[in-house]
């Protein structure tokens, strides 16, 4: 008897073991690649045929021509997209509370005149620590420095950044957000454009 | 069928006040705290300190285990070195209240016992010594001391003698005071050969003269047995309470697993709020302080359901005994609660059992009034019931009573004529009897019977009520409608059973058809006809086969089977040996209707227990909001907002959290003695009803009870 | 600002209770055996027969199959540098890592101590991620049918391999199928590739690693067998694992499904829908609890941390040296920064969700044990953390596949017993009168859980293990301690992170020395909470099923109204608080109401 259900055991691991392990998996792999083969390799962007990163990875950005992403705390630098990881502190924990401080300093020091409140995303890190996105606040805000240091207009750049916005899905699905990279990316083309 | 009804009409003497209805509640009233339970439990519940006494109720064995640790800790703070923040004075108070809750506990235990006990003795002290006057083998009497009885002896008792022991009437009628046992002045009817032919010992003769074969040794009377049954239930514990003993067990234990690990994670939040206070010094929280974690241990632990489980149960075969009820276990009170249907006799339980005239129906030339009259001359001198209730009825229409000349020649009933009836001088014959007897008699006379009387005759039958035929000479007059009368308020009794979710079932010896009728009339669910102890049986086994639990009230030999096999059987004392044998519980009064609170003693014991395990587990949430502030006030002091009761101080706020923990018992020892007050609505009225109570009631009250108590203590300046 | 908020938990409870009725029946319909499948997998399904087993022959088959799995999980792990599709050569875990792992994955838990996406090849992502995520979910599914079968009288409670085959075949794989495909087609990945590297915009010497892997396979099953066990380590907070605020619906609906339908399922087998719709009820009613209270302090409420405390305080705490004398400690106030924080605690969120998706997943992740997160629950503001917690503690809000509706059973068996011998009968299940075997075995089972995670709890509050471990010294610290082995004993996988991540318990292949009392204590903790929760109660329902059913009459206690529901609730909540108030008040109320900012 007990040697009976040992062989059914047996034989239900190794039948699994194929079906899910095997079967499965390559069946997936099939309609990925057949059906959705860019978003199956990584959503990853190509500018004149090099590879500049991904639509779902977001970026470290820090010179103050570029809008800036959230903050990352992946290891050992940010926006680590083969170690993604958040904070992990807790929200009175004095180091999150530093991070936040010395962010809203950059932030203050790169645009000394804006002296408006800093949204929130971009003194927090994000969960995964690759959020490629800001709020549209966030981009607002960093809005006139932009356009300062790369002596655009403002308008211009704005045209760009809701160009780069994506909505709520219906109307009430998730939150007005920024592709911070797109976005970036859409600057430095405009501005070889324009030359 | 009829034998019967004569046997049991003839019980009814004028002084019996049959037609009064009883009061639903027959349970007699006894003070809570007596000074004859009150002293002795008070002894009692501190022997019952013992450890290997108290290791019985576990729950209270772990507070006793508390309490002493307690009190070596103070009595190492007292001789070594203090290093407390909290001073001695307060680790004493707790301890003393500690003590004391077991105190209490037992205390609880040990007065329900008593009261069983007292009730018990109250029972036993019918069964005095007496005389008895033995029947040798040659019929000659000795006279000798009760206590010589042996199972078989023959005694003659005559009026004015007390009978010596539990017996059977092997000859002879008489009518017998069992006050002394039941509480109930009106004679009794006891006669040989009956269902109604157990004797008690301790019982009174009034008139006539018995005798009794003995059934039972001395001290191993039916009753002695019955006492030292309920003295030895009173121990025992019913399934239902090892359960729950069990659950409480497990609640102690999990309670143990939430409290021990707080030593640690108390210190944990010293050594850190240490390092963010930047002391040196160490830090200290009553969360590290033994006394108070094992004051929070005994508060979480559910103390007040496990202090007063036993006393529920001995509560509850208490209640049972003062009802008159003598159940052989607690089992069976418990099993009461659940029983989904009731087996009762239609004759006496819900009829009168005896037959009234109700009408006179004419037929042919005569008119009612002329076959009244006829039925009365009749039975002017039929000492029956029956007979006597036609003359009352003739009477009450408002006729002048008849009379019947001198020599008028009266026939009696007899089972071979099954008629009676009166011969006048003049050679007129009057006769009333069964149809088919009657039709008999005026065919020998020469008359013939006239084709309109069988409608009529049937007519009466279908309705569950007996046709007499009254014929003149050779001549139908009419009928007399005889109908057995239903008890006064048992249609509401039968409501009140199915609001409980009982069914009720008639056992009858009637034809379906009058069975169907009178089932109807009386409110009950079924009926069970032409009842044999073989359909009895058969009718309790298909029920139990889907589930059902049963319970029947018997009195005959004949029932012994069907009482054996029900889940719950009430045997009525009057009945024979067999009967009480085979039931297991027996009601002293002989109240067919005495099921009904013997479901409700059941159901309250039950309603009883849950609801202070509900309210003593509730009650923790309180507790929890006075204490945890005080853990860690010397930590975390902002964990203070948590305390919305507002306590004095962390130390004031432990004491009155274990002290309400200890007050609670002795303020619902009156509730787990008399039990929860039972409405008979259907379950989910009474469960919202409960739940209301002891649920959202044991969660408040003690928000209430511990900030007055905290409020009394900083009042009486007994902490600082 | 009300709408975005409060949409997608009341969308996701909608849509997943009206998709979850009519699936449920066809789940019913599948574990009777109703269905006749295709012959090629009729064929197999006759092979695996063992035959009719009673419920021990069934209980030691599912021990004997877990075993099984444990050791083939063990062996992948082991073999992983030596295995294919392992272009980076990813080196071993460390054996306790192993031990911790292979049990985390076997028991459904998903507890990790190491990064998906960092220490695992995608050949151990395949053979034992992916197929004990299946295998491991459909063990809980098949106790409860076990269960089912049990209490409707049933002296053989099925076969268990029959009832594995049918779960996966017949449920996971089509499910996961069709999900998986919705994944695709919003992003996530599906290649037997291991990684791209990128140059960056800004700095284009700087190189960006984007890993790829066979993502979008693991994700469905990951979610819809409430494993949640993450293909790379933050889970389904990384943009590969959830691309858009849709697959966030997805996701968070397919974890839900199985656990939904379950409830049901349980009362259509067993003949009493009505019952099992009051069970779900209350299910449902305790996760929107859940669900508003995390929302409300963590999406519509800022972090306190960044609002700074403009009051100063004062409290007055015994002194130690000697009695009554006292110590006066001065909270001071503390100043904000400018920030704007209409959006809620955005610390550990992701953008592209929305702003309570991060707290309603919070919520439900642990409700339904399923462990997933698409936020940082460490980062969580200390008092919506709690909601989290308290799913864990409860352990029957949904709970995991069949494991989460027998741990009601337990509440239930309690409940009646406690408080429905206030209708006057001795309390009765399914017309079963319960006995004080059922109690015990229910207790035994109820027991497991608090003390699996009290236990361990004190002993590393007090010792180096967990008082170095912390990340967050303070009260947080404390409940990063609490909330690993609340996760581990209630088969979560879930945690607040910061304690593997900080104290170096993921630095696989070599992790900080102290990471192995952590591995072997969850991995124990795990182990027992997810047995004897099974054990207990099949051999509970096989006792009460044999036992004489009476029917339903006025008297009886009705176990499909208000009132009961009502009953089941306050034993539920009334249960929970008493065991882990004192926790909950050490950890984060302690940490909500001090001082700013406080650890560290």
């Amino acid at each position: 008897m007990l040697l009976h259900q040992l062989r059914s055991g047996f034989l239900l691991l190794l039948l699994f073991t194929f079906l899910t392990g095997v079967l499965y998996p390559l069946a997936v792999t099939g309609i990925a690649q057949l059906v959705f083969p860019a978003k199956a390799n990584g959503s990853l962007i190509t500018m004149s045929g090099k590879v500049v990163g991904s639509d779902l990875i977001g970026q470290q950005f820090s010179a103050p021509g570029y809008f800036w992403s959230r903050l990352s705390s992946t290891a050992p630098g940010a926006y680590n997209a083969g170690a993604s990881t958040g904070s992990n502190l807790g929200p009175l924990n004095p180091a999150l509370l530093d991070a936040a401080q010395k962010r809203v300093q950059a932030l203050r020091e790169a645009d000394p005149g804006n002296q408006r409140p800093v949204p929130a995303d971009l003194v927090t890190s994000s969960g995964s620590g690759l959020d490629p996105h800001i709020s549209v606040a966030a981009a607002l805000y960093q809005l006139p420095r932009v356009a300062r240091v790369r002596g655009m207009r403002t308008d211009d750049v704005r045209a760009l950044l809701e160009e780069s916005t994506e909505g709520r899905f219906a109307g009430i699905l998730g939150e007005p957000r920024v592709n911070v990279l797109r976005l970036n990316l859409a600057l430095d083309a405009h501005k070889e454009g324009g030359r | 069928m009829s034998t019967t009804a004569m046997v049991e009409e003839t019980q009814q003497k004028p002084g019996m006040k049959r037609e009064k209805p009883k009061p639903p509640k027959r349970v007699k009233r006894m003070a809570l705290f007596t000074k004859e339970t009150t002293l002795p439990a008070i002894k009692q519940a501190f022997a019952m300190l013992r450890p290997d006494i108290q290791w019985k109720n576990p729950v209270m064995f772990v507070v006793e285990v508390g309490a002493f640790l307690t009190l070596l800790y103070i009595l190492k703070a007292l001789f070594g070195a203090p290093e407390s923040l909290v001073s001695i004075s307060y680790f004493i108070a707790l301890d003393v209240w500690l003590w004391l809750t077991v105190v209490f506990a037992n205390f609880a235990t040990a007065l329900a016992e008593a009261r069983g006990k007292a009730q018990a003795e109250s029972l036993r002290r019918s069964r005095r010594e007496t005389r008895a006057l033995r029947l040798g083998p040659d019929e000659t009497i000795e006279d000798i001391s009760s206590t010589l009885l042996r199972p078989g002896d023959r005694v003659v008792v005559s009026a004015g003698f007390t009978i010596p022991g539990d017996g059977e009437i092997i000859s002879g009628i008489a009518s017998i005071d069992e006050s002394a046992i039941t509480g109930e002045s009106a004679p009794v009817i006891r006669e040989a050969g009956s269902d109604r032919s157990g004797v008690t010992g301790g019982t009174f003769v009034l008139s006539d003269r018995i005798v009794v074969r003995i059934t039972s040794g001395p001290g191993d009377s039916f009753l002695d047995r019955m006492i030292g049954l309920v003295e030895g239930a009173i121990r025992q514990r019913s399934p239902n309470e090892i359960a729950l003993t069990l659950a409480l067990s497990a609640m102690t234990l999990i309670f143990l697993i939430v409290v021990i690990p707080l030593w640690p994670m108390a210190w944990n939040a010293e050594q850190y709020m240490m390092g963010y206070l930047g002391i040196q010094e160490p830090l200290k929280s009553l969360g590290t302080d033994i006394p108070t974690l094992i004051a929070l241990l005994v508060c979480l632990i559910p103390t007040t359901i496990g202090a007063l489980l036993a006393a529920i149960g001995i509560a509850g075969m208490e209640r049972a005994l003062r009802a008159n009820i003598i159940a052989k276990s607690g089992k069976a009170v418990e099993m009461a609660g659940d029983i989904d249907v009731v087996l009762l006799d239609k004759t006496g339980t819900i009829t009168m059992g005896h037959r009234h005239a109700t009408s006179f129906l004419p037929l042919g030339k005569y008119k009612a009034n002329d076959v009244g009259q006829l039925a009365a001359l009749a039975s002017a001198a039929d000492e029956t019931p029956e007979g006597k209730s036609i003359v009352k009825l003739y009477e009450s229409l408002g006729n002048v009573p008849v009379t019947t000349p001198q020599q008028s020649q009266f026939v009696p009933f007899s089972a071979q004529t099954r008629m009676s009836g009166i011969d006048f001088p003049n050679g007129r014959r009057i006769r009333k009897g069964a149809p088919d007897a009657v039709a008999r008699f005026i065919q020998e006379s020469g008359g013939r019977v006239p084709d309109n009387l069988r409608p009529l005759v049937d007519g009466a039958a279908s309705k569950g009520a007996t046709p007499l035929v009254v014929a003149e000479d050779g001549q139908v007059a009419g009928m007399i409608v005889l109908e057995d009368i239903l008890k006064p308020g048992m249609k509401e009794r039968f409501a009140r059973l199915r609001k409980m979710g009982l069914r009720t079932v008639m056992i009858t010896g009637d034809n379906p058809l009058t069975a169907s009728t009178i089932a109807a009339e009386a409110g009950v669910d079924d009926f069970i006809a032409e009842a044999t102890p073989e359909n009895k049986l058969e009718y309790i086994r298909k029920e139990q086969a889907e589930g059902k639990l049963v319970a029947m009230m018997g009195d005959g030999t004949n029932d012994a089977p069907a009482l054996a096999q029900a889940d719950v059987a009430l045997a009525m004392n009057a009945g024979t040996q067999a009967a009480k044998e085979a039931a297991n519980m027996v009601d002293l009064d002989s109240d067919p209707t005495k099921l009904i609170e013997t479901v409700e003693i059941g159901k309250q014991l039950l309603i009883t227990r849950g609801a202070l395990t509900t309210f003593s587990i509730a009650n923790d949430v309180a507790k929890y909001f006075a204490i945890i502030p005080a853990l860690f006030a010397g930590t975390l002091p902002w964990l203070k907002l948590m305390d919305i009761m507002n306590l004095h101080s962390p130390t004031s706020a432990i004491l009155s959290a274990i002290i309400f923990n200890a007050l609670i018992i002795p303020a619902l020892i009156p509730v787990a003695l008399k039990g929860v007050a039972y409405k008979p609505l259907g379950a989910d009225a009474l469960l919202r009803r409960n739940l209301l109570i002891w649920g959202a009631g044991g969660v408040i009250l003690p928000f209430v009870g511990i900030k007055l108590i905290d409020v009394v203590l900083v009042g009486l300046h007994l902490l600082s | 600002m009300f709408l975005s908020t409060w949409f997608l938990p009341v969308a996701l409870l909608a849509t997943t209770t009206f998709i979850a009725f009519p699936l449920s029946k066809y789940l019913a319909w599948i574990m009777e055996g109703k269905f006749k499948a295709p012959r090629f997998l009729g064929w197999f399904e006759e092979k695996l027969d063992s035959g009719p087993q009673d419920w021990k022959e069934y209980t030691a088959a599912l021990l004997i199959f877990c075993t099984a799995l444990f050791a083939f999980g063990f062996l992948v792990l082991v073999l992983q540098p030596w295995m294919p599709m392992n272009p980076d050569g990813k080196w071993m875990l460390a054996p306790s890592t192993i031990f911790h792992s292979a049990i985390s994955f076997m028991t459904n838990t998903n507890l990790q101590h190491y990064s998906g996406d960092q220490h695992l090849s995608n050949f151990s992502q395949i053979f034992f991620i992916l197929t004990n995520m299946f295998l491991s979910a459909a063990v809980g599914f098949c106790a409860l049918t076990a269960i089912i079968r049990a209490f409707r009288g049933e002296k053989l409670v099925g076969n268990f391999f029959v009832d594995m085959w049918r779960v996966v075949v017949y449920m996971f794989v089509p499910a996961s199928f069709i999900i998986g495909v919705i994944f695709l087609q919003q992003g996530a990945p599906m290649t037997f590739d291991t990684f791209a590297r990128v140059s960056t915009l800004e700095s284009p010497s700087t190189q960006q690693t984007i890993v790829v892997g066979p993502v979008a396979a693991v994700e469905p099953i990951k979610m819809l067998g409430t494993n949640g066990g993450g293909f790379y380590g933050m889970n389904s907070a990384h943009p590969f694992e959830n691309p858009t605020g849709i697959s966030n619906f997805v996701n968070t609906m397919a974890m839900m499904l199985f656990p939904f339908m379950l409830v049901l399922m349980y009362g259509r087998m067993l003949g009493r829908l009505r019952h099992a719709v009051v069970i779900f009820s209350v299910m449902l009613l305790m996760m929107a609890g859940t669900i508003v209270w995390s929302v409300y302090f963590d999406t519509l409420k800022p972090n306190p941390g960044l609002t700074g405390d403009s009051v100063a305080r004062t409290y007055e705490i015994p002194s130690a040296s000697a009695p009554g004398g006292k110590r006066t400690v001065t909270v001071p106030a503390v100043g904000g920064l400018p920030v704007d924080q209409h959006l809620g605690n955005l610390e550990g969120k992701e953008m592209r969700f929305g702003t309570s998706a991060g707290a309603t997943y919070a919520a439900v992740t642990v409700d339904v044990t399923c462990g997933a997160v698409n936020s940082e629950h460490d980062s969580l503001n200390p008092i919506a953390a709690i909601s989290p917690m308290v799913g864990m503690w409860l352990n029957c809000i949904f709970g995991g596949k069949g494991v989460g509706m027998i741990n009601m059973l337990l509440y239930v068996i309690i409940g009646i017993f406690v408080a429905g011998m206030m209708v006057g009968r001795t309390p009765e299940y399914l017309g079963r009168k319960i006995g004080a075997r059922e109690v015990k075995l229910a207790l035994i089972a109820l027991l497991v859980h608090p003390i699996m995670i009290l236990g361990p709890t004190g002993l590393f509050a007090a010792t180096d293990w967990g008082l170095k471990a912390v990340s967050n010294p303070g009260p947080h610290g404390f409940s990063q301690m609490v909330y690993q082995f609340s996760s581990a004993s209630a088969n979560n996988g879930s945690a607040f992170d910061g304690l593997g991540v900080t104290y170096g318990l993921a630095n696989n292949p070599a992790p900080a020395p102290e990471a192995v009392p952590w591995d072997i204590a969850a991995g124990l903790v795990m182990l027992f909470s997810r047995f004897l929760p099974i054990v207990a109660p099949i051999a509970m329902a096989a006792y009460l099923g044999a036992k004489k059913r009476a029917p339903q009459g006025l008297g009886t206690l009705r176990d499909d109204t208000a009132t009961f529901a009502l009953l089941l609730l306050g034993t539920i909540l009334i249960i929970g608080a008493l065991l882990f108030l004192p926790v909950a008040a050490l950890g984060p109320l302690a940490e909500h109401l001090g001082p700013i900012p406080f650890g560290g």
